[in-house]
């Protein structure tokens, strides 16, 4: 059975999505991740030349509202949930100097 | 006693909505320390609620259709009263500023909501083992799962707790729940129920809906959330739900296909019980006899749907749940930096099957893998809207089995994803093209647990589901008799 994942891409795939993994959680996820995109190997290999994706049920288009002020979300129940906040704002650990 | 006999005896005055309302926070005081049906019960809130629709019943004011009725409320649907976790970690402690527009119409209508009941952690499973708070079991058999991810929902109405709930279904998850729980559980057409407010999972294929005990309990319930919202822009102008007024039509001259995809044709469903699949076909047969006209009936695709779902579903998901950094509500873990900070915190407020979601989503969108799996399983759902369209020219409902088993043995399919993702088979090709479904009870399995079967409508076609889930319901309830 061909390796659908490797370790090296589930850490760089962790990395990606802003989460740290143990050795043990690379291990498992390598192993569960590839067996899932083994199974998912059905549509990979699917010939779809010609067909057009759908990324969406509904045949969407733009919905504005009427251009009108309304009352929204008063800002201190919303910043109530913040972990952080000074004058108004959301407060952060800096973020100049950071790791890339 | 159902929702149509208690919003009965409420505005008649027989019964005040306090007295149902206690005798219901009594079972669930009794009861839930077994079940865990529930993550909050807000006892005082909801006597302050059914005392004040007592007090428009006194004085004469109208009352909405489901005055006095408890109801259980998903924890992924946000509450202005209470908190709203997702049985996440992350968001223990959110207090939504906003109630959902579903949470709204149904206090407007008089449903009383008990609490917020247990889920998968942002609704990614299919037993509620995932939830961060511990699981639910199923009231018929506490070994035993209630399904997932509205397992808490399903579990409230089968234990009698409430006979209404809502929850959300992405890819089978009020209707599969219902099947194990014995209760009604319906998904709306795509665009046909608000989302505003519901917690995003994965946006193109959530939908709200409701279960609940018997078929004209969902559909009234159905009839109330169900209408455009100008604060959800998938919302479908123009939708006026009718699906009370359908239950007593019959399907005399009706059009149903036995999905042979997916009851059975050929061994195409990995794991599909022989009671669950006799059950389907005593269920064709039962349609048969009131006058329906039943073939079996070919889609194809369906036996695709499930690896696009676990594309699409996790590619959406790893996108929504990008907000989740800690700076705006929910977990925050301290670090010297912000990118540390967000890296922390996700880390820590997520749990196993949540990770495992977005590394999946954010490896089918990495650069490289985009085109050979996200771009092909949105092909997949363009080749299952052509292949649904084309057999609903011949017929007007489809039928299956709502899920491949019984309800299984609480971890017992934790260790290994797919053999817990297998069971969203049935549900999933409803998500993908944004089709109206249900699941109803009908008879047992070989181990008395129950059965659900599915009843599959073209989009809009809502009503239709209700209908054809009553003549089930109507047979299933005289065999038992």
């Amino acid at each position: 059975m061909a390796q659908r994942i490797t370790r090296d891409e589930v850490v760089h795939v962790a990395r990606l999505a802003c989460l740290t993994l143990t050795e043990e959680e690379v291990d498992r996820f390598t192993q569960q991740l590839g067996a899932i995109l083994l199974h998912a190997a059905d549509i990979e290999s699917l010939d779809v030349i010609g067909v057009e994706p759908t990324a969406h049920p509904l045949p969407l288009c733009n919905v504005m509202r009427a251009d009108v002020v309304e009352r929204s979300l008063n800002p201190d129940a919303v910043l109530a949930q913040a972990p952080e906040v000074r004058d108004g704002q959301f407060l952060v650990p800096p973020v100049l100097g950071d790791q890339p | 006693m159902t929702a149509a006999d208690i919003a009965a005896a409420v505005r008649s005055g027989e019964r005040s909505a306090l007295e149902v309302v206690n005798e219901h926070l009594g079972m669930i005081e009794a009861q839930d320390l077994k079940v865990h049906a529930f993550n909050l019960v807000n006892a005082e809130n909801a006597r302050a609620e059914a005392a004040q629709i007592d007090a428009r019943v006194a004085a004469g004011e109208p009352v909405g259709p489901l005055a006095g009725v408890p109801l259980a409320t998903k924890d992924n649907l946000c509450t202005k009263d209470l908190p709203t976790t997702c049985s996440s970690k992350m968001l223990e402690n959110y207090h939504p500023p906003y109630d959902a527009t579903v949470v709204s119409l149904l206090r407007a209508a008089g449903a009383v909501s008990l609490g917020k009941t247990n889920l998968d952690e942002f609704a990614m499973g299919s037993s509620t083992e995932h939830s961060a708070f511990g699981p639910t079991r199923n009231p018929h058999d506490l070994s035993r799962v209630p399904g997932g991810s509205s397992g808490g929902s399903a579990a409230s109405v089968a234990a009698g707790f409430t006979p209404i709930a809502v929850g959300s279904d992405t890819g089978g998850s009020i209707r599969q729940p219902a099947a194990f729980c014995g209760v009604v559980g319906m998904k709306p057409t795509y665009g046909a129920v608000s989302r505003y407010g519901l917690i995003a999972f994965a946006s193109s294929l959530d939908q709200v809906g409701p279960l609940a005990s018997n078929v004209a309990d969902a559909a009234a319930v159905f009839d109330v959330i169900a209408g455009h919202d100008r604060r959800d822009t998938t919302s479908i102008q123009g939708f006026i739900p009718a699906a009370q007024a359908a239950l007593n039509l019959g399907v005399d001259g009706l059009r149903v296909g036995v999905l042979q995809e997916l009851s059975g044709g050929g061994g195409s469903v990995p794991g599909l019980a022989v009671d669950v699949l006799a059950r389907t076909r005593e269920a064709a047969e039962v349609l048969a006899a009131a006058g329906a006209r039943v073939e079996e009936v070919s889609v194809p695709s369906c036996t695709l749907g499930l690896s696009a779902y676990y594309i699409v579903a996790p590619a959406e998901a790893s996108s929504n749940l990008a907000r989740y950094d800690g700076v705006r509500y929910g977990a925050r873990v301290d670090a010297p930096t912000a990118s540390e900070m967000t890296t922390a915190t996700r880390t820590a407020g997520f749990g196993a099957e949540v990770k495992r979601r977005i590394m999946l989503g954010t490896y089918a969108l990495s650069a490289g893998y985009y085109e050979a799996f996200y771009g092909k399983a949105l092909k997949v759902r363009t080749m299952m809207l052509n292949d649904f369209a084309r057999v609903y020219k011949d017929f007007d409902v489809l039928l299956t089995p709502t899920a491949p088993t019984t309800a299984f043995e609480l971890g017992t399919r934790m260790t290994d994803p797919l053999t817990m993702y297998v069971n969203d088979v049935c549900t999933i090709p409803s998500n993908l093209t944004g089709h109206p479904a249900i699941s109803v009870p009908f008879g047992l399995g070989d181990d008395n647990l129950p059965v659900g079967v599915q009843v599959l409508a073209p989009a809009t076609h809502d009503t239709q589901t209700f209908r054809v889930a009553a003549v089930l319901e109507a047979a299933a309830q005289e065999a038992r008799l």
